[in-house]
């Protein structure tokens, strides 16, 4: 089996091999097990282990600051700077938050995406010229899926809390505006979906992409396509008592759990896969979620000049000092006019 | 040396990754696509450790028998001094944005030169080394032992990146490839695999004067022949002092611009602008390499070759630094002077002394770049400049990386040329491949070694497939950069890619326009080519004239 195949098979045998444990565990009466011990026991280890790497990281220092610029920087008062310049190449902290914003809320970063294209003109002296063009399309997939992942959570809400917030209700009236279906379509789970869809098959069909992917970039995006499935499956499709499912949820996040029956194996594979991602976030790359806020080329201005940067581990080095030079050079040093501290003999001779 | 392929060879370039996976492929090392080991000596000058003779193509790179406990614990103790690490080895989602974004991949097409697979060579190894899913299951988490032909692949490619940082550019995190490159060359120095164009170098820069190894008194002997120069040129003898205390300012430039054309010119520019300013500035032969190849294989080295400069500025007691036209250079002063060696209280807040202008923004690290210092003197109309001395050169700028996306330069130059040129004389390369999208030269980061030519005209392909396009749109005739590898290294890549390209240093565009109340009528610019409405060149303006 080669690379691709290896690495795919594996992610995507997990997320079957898991749908069939939450399916198996209940049917064989495990509901205490996936409804409540395993939800608790992945906010556990979610929380901790999303704390625990945090530290790991902070642990290690920034010892040197090393901003990525993409703008003019802050130099001479007449040479202006547009926000955007202001942003791309930030010279204190509100204009660097400003940078972190755009790139944590609007993807600032992959906006920028090019695509590079090597056209073959053989009767041209080099027989081919690079092209490049905006590629604004893994920005649109990533912004979708993220930002849809993100309605999908907070919609949630309404399982957690009775009654739900305002802004959650409200939530669910924009993301459903469009009405062609009983009950109301949310499009974020339908986004979601094609979203996640897309960043998969772009992996799958681009031949470099394919190459360097591994199980770990397949795993988290078949397990969120299929959290949203059977979340979609079970709003319209293979219905479960609601009362039922809410009343098990408020269960979990006031702290007085209880098995609620009569709910479908669903809503149990559904709560299973989701747990599995809460307790896999903090061992995988989606940890680049809390990442980005560290990343020391973005959240760092470029003042070095004007501001001293600590190295907390800084130490003294070995170098050549100016002494050692000129006693390896003096007498041609002074013979060529050259100034020196210390004389050599042939002056002093002379003198 | 090994036969280069022509461009239209070079040109047909595969980028579909080969069937067999990454992990699994060895890198071929035929001359032309390799660095030469060093000679043991430069390693012995410096201290650094594991001097022998070796050779990159031989089976045995007789390494130290401990070598993989030397690179594991020193990958440990990096993990746990650079955040930046860490994060870049945990938080990529391997999304792929950066990988047409390499020169070395577009001109290579070798997957591994995709930075995110370029990263994955050493993350591989801390995942099976220092995470428990790698430690587990290996392959199948990314994992995989650290073997001696691991290493060999990592030799391959962490000098196939020039840490030019294009790709931390569109990476959503920010994960900055140079960063591990950089750390990837201290793991390998720590068993003893450098490369002969970099040792040389750093060992030459340590002991000698500047990294071509010259001797205090042929360094003078140099910088007099370009004040002469100037004189045979302009009628101005620009006066010159060495090594001279009590100076206001301490200049000091890359050797590139003191070692070889084009650089040299760019150094009779600097001196030109110095006299006709009366600047009371001295230089150095001890802090006399403003390029930094140490910082190349290591913070440390980089760190023990740019202590020269405040050693020396404070031991000739001046105000403040002035800084010449380099890339890599004004990296490490913008990024990792001021926190390796500050706060230089000896210095004072850099003024100055014809403007008043206070460069605020240099107000810890003491130093001015040459390039704002000059468009502040034109910005206040102190210049008296002539741009029609120019109107022989259609010209373009090329950013450098390490100005450009390590410190943000990109106004200064222009302004620079906007007043030295005449207008309709200046041509911008396409946006995609300008300012903070630069394209490296190809040759950065230690890399312009001979030996590497196959290579370094790959890397420089996207660049020269930008010149090329103004070129032929405009008649571009001269490629403008503030860096002096850029000087030593895209003369070679634009006699391979786009024949009949010049390449010029700002300043020396800047000596060609200075007028000056006493000199002489100037008939040919400071290469000795024909102005414009002198001689036969009146007929052929803005076409280039070879030497």
């Amino acid at each position: 089996m080669d690379f691709f195949k290896r690495h795919f098979s594996v992610a995507f045998l997990a997320v079957i091999g898991l749908v069939v444990i939450a399916f198996i565990g209940v049917k064989a009466n495990l509901q205490l097990l996936f409804g409540v011990v395993i939800p608790y026991l992945a906010i556990l280890i979610f929380i901790e282990g999303l704390v625990y790497q945090i530290i790991r990281w902070l642990r290690s220092p920034v010892p040197f600051r090393i901003p990525t610029t993409a703008g003019q920087q802050r130099s001479l008062g007449w040479i202006s700077r547009d926000l955007g310049e202001k942003l791309d190449n930030p010279a204190n902290t509100m204009q660097t938050l400003g940078r972190m914003a755009l790139e944590i809320l609007a993807f600032r970063s992959l906006f920028r995406n090019l695509r590079a294209e090597l056209r073959e003109m053989p009767e041209t002296y080099a027989g081919g010229k690079l092209v490049y063009w905006s590629y604004k399309w893994l920005w649109l997939g990533a912004i979708a899926f993220h930002y849809a992942f993100l309605v999908v959570l907070l919609r949630h809400l309404r399982f957690v809390t009775e009654p739900a917030p305002a802004f959650v209700n409200l939530l669910g009236e924009v993301d459903g505006f469009i009405q062609f279906y009983v009950p109301t379509v949310y499009l974020s789970g339908i986004v979601l979906v094609v979203a996640g869809l897309y960043l998969l098959l772009r992996r799958i069909y681009t031949p470099t992409l394919r190459y360097i992917s591994l199980a770990a970039d397949y795993f988290p995006l078949l397990l969120i396509i299929s959290i949203a499935t059977t979340g979609i499956l079970m709003r319209y499709f293979i219905k479960v008592d609601i009362t039922a499912v809410k009343e098990l949820v408020i269960g979990l996040a006031t702290f007085k759990p209880k098995v609620v029956p009569g709910i479908g194996v669903i809503l149990y594979i559904h709560l299973f896969l989701v747990c599995v991602l809460f307790a896999y976030f903090p061992f995988s790359k989606l940890m680049h979620m809390p990442g980005v806020f560290l990343s020391p080329t973005r959240n760092l201005p470029n003042n070095n000049r004007a501001v001293m940067h600590v190295n907390p581990w800084n130490y003294p080095v070995k170098f050549h000092p100016y002494l050692e030079h000129e006693a390896a050079y003096r007498e041609a040093m002074y013979e060529a006019g050259l100034p020196v501290e210390i004389l050599p003999e042939s002056a002093e001779k002379e003198e | 040396m090994a036969k280069v392929p022509t461009p239209k060879e070079l040109t047909r370039i595969n980028y579909r990754p080969p069937a067999k996976s990454w992990m699994d492929t060895k890198p071929e090392f035929r001359p032309g696509v390799y660095l030469n080991a060093p000679s043991p000596k430069w390693l012995e000058m410096i201290g650094y450790p594991y001097p022998r003779k070796w050779s990159v193509p031989d089976e045995d790179w007789h390494l130290p028998p401990d070598w993989k406990e030397i690179i594991l614990a020193g990958m440990e103790d990096r993990l746990k001094r650079f955040r930046t690490l860490k994060l870049f080895f945990d938080i990529c989602v391997r999304c792929g944005a950066c990988a047409d974004k390499c020169h070395y991949f577009l001109g290579s097409g070798d997957p591994k030169n995709m930075p995110v697979l370029r990263a994955e060579l050493l993350r591989s190894v801390y995942r099976r080394y220092f995470k428990t899913a790698g430690k587990l299951l290996g392959e199948v988490a990314g994992a995989r032992d650290l073997t001696e032909d691991v290493l060999k692949e990592w030799f391959f490619y962490l000098y196939q990146c020039t840490e030019c940082r294009r790709c931390s550019l569109f990476c959503p995190y920010g994960i900055d490839m140079a960063e591990m490159t950089i750390l990837g060359r201290e793991l390998l120095s720590s068993v003893g695999i450098n490369i002969e164009w970099v040792m040389a170098s750093v060992a030459s820069c340590y002991e000698k004067v500047g990294h071509i190894g010259a001797t205090p008194h042929a360094y003078k002997d140099m910088i007099d022949f370009f004040a002469e120069e100037c004189e045979r040129i302009t009628g101005i003898l620009p006066e010159v002092t060495y090594n001279r205390k009590g100076a206001e300012i301490l200049f000091i430039a890359p050797s590139g611009d003191y070692f070889a054309d084009p650089g040299t010119y760019t150094y009779m520019g600097y001196l030109l602008l110095f006299q006709y300013l009366g600047l009371d500035y001295t230089i150095s032969t001890y802090a006399a390499e403003g390029g930094n190849f140490g910082y190349f294989i290591s913070h440390e080295m980089g760190k023990r070759l740019n202590a020269k400069f405040y050693e020396e500025a404070k031991r000739l007691g001046v105000k403040w630094i002035l800084g010449g036209e380099c890339g890599h250079m004004w990296r490490v002063c913008n990024q990792y002077m001021t926190t390796w060696h500050g706060p230089a209280t000896f210095l004072e807040v850099p003024k100055s002394p014809i403007t008043g202008t206070v460069f605020e923004h240099a107000r810890e690290h003491k130093m001015v770049h040459i390039c704002e210092f000059t468009a502040d003197l034109i910005h206040h109309g102190k210049l008296k400049l002539d741009p029609q001395r120019n109107a022989h050169l259609k010209l373009t700028f090329h950013d450098s990386c390490n100005t450009s996306r390590a410190m943000g330069i990109f106004e200064e130059p222009r302004y620079i040329i906007r007043h030295v040129l005449p207008e309709g004389h200046f041509f911008e390369m396409p946006p995609n491949t300008i300012r903070e999208k630069t394209f490296c030269c190809g040759s950065g980061s230690g890399v312009n070694a001979d030996e590497y030519l196959e290579m370094r005209m790959r890397g420089g392909f996207p660049r020269a497939n930008a010149v090329r396009y103004v070129h032929d749109k405009y008649g571009v005739n001269h490629l403008g950069c503030i860096c002096a590898i850029d000087r030593a290294v895209l003369p070679t890549l634009m006699a391979y890619w786009v024949p009949g390209m010049e390449i010029t240093g700002i300043h020396e565009l800047v000596g060609n326009a200075l007028v000056f109340d006493d000199e002489i009528e100037r008939t040919t610019d400071l290469r000795d080519r024909d102005l414009v409405g002198v001689g036969k060149a009146e007929e052929a303006e803005g076409e280039a004239e070879d030497e």
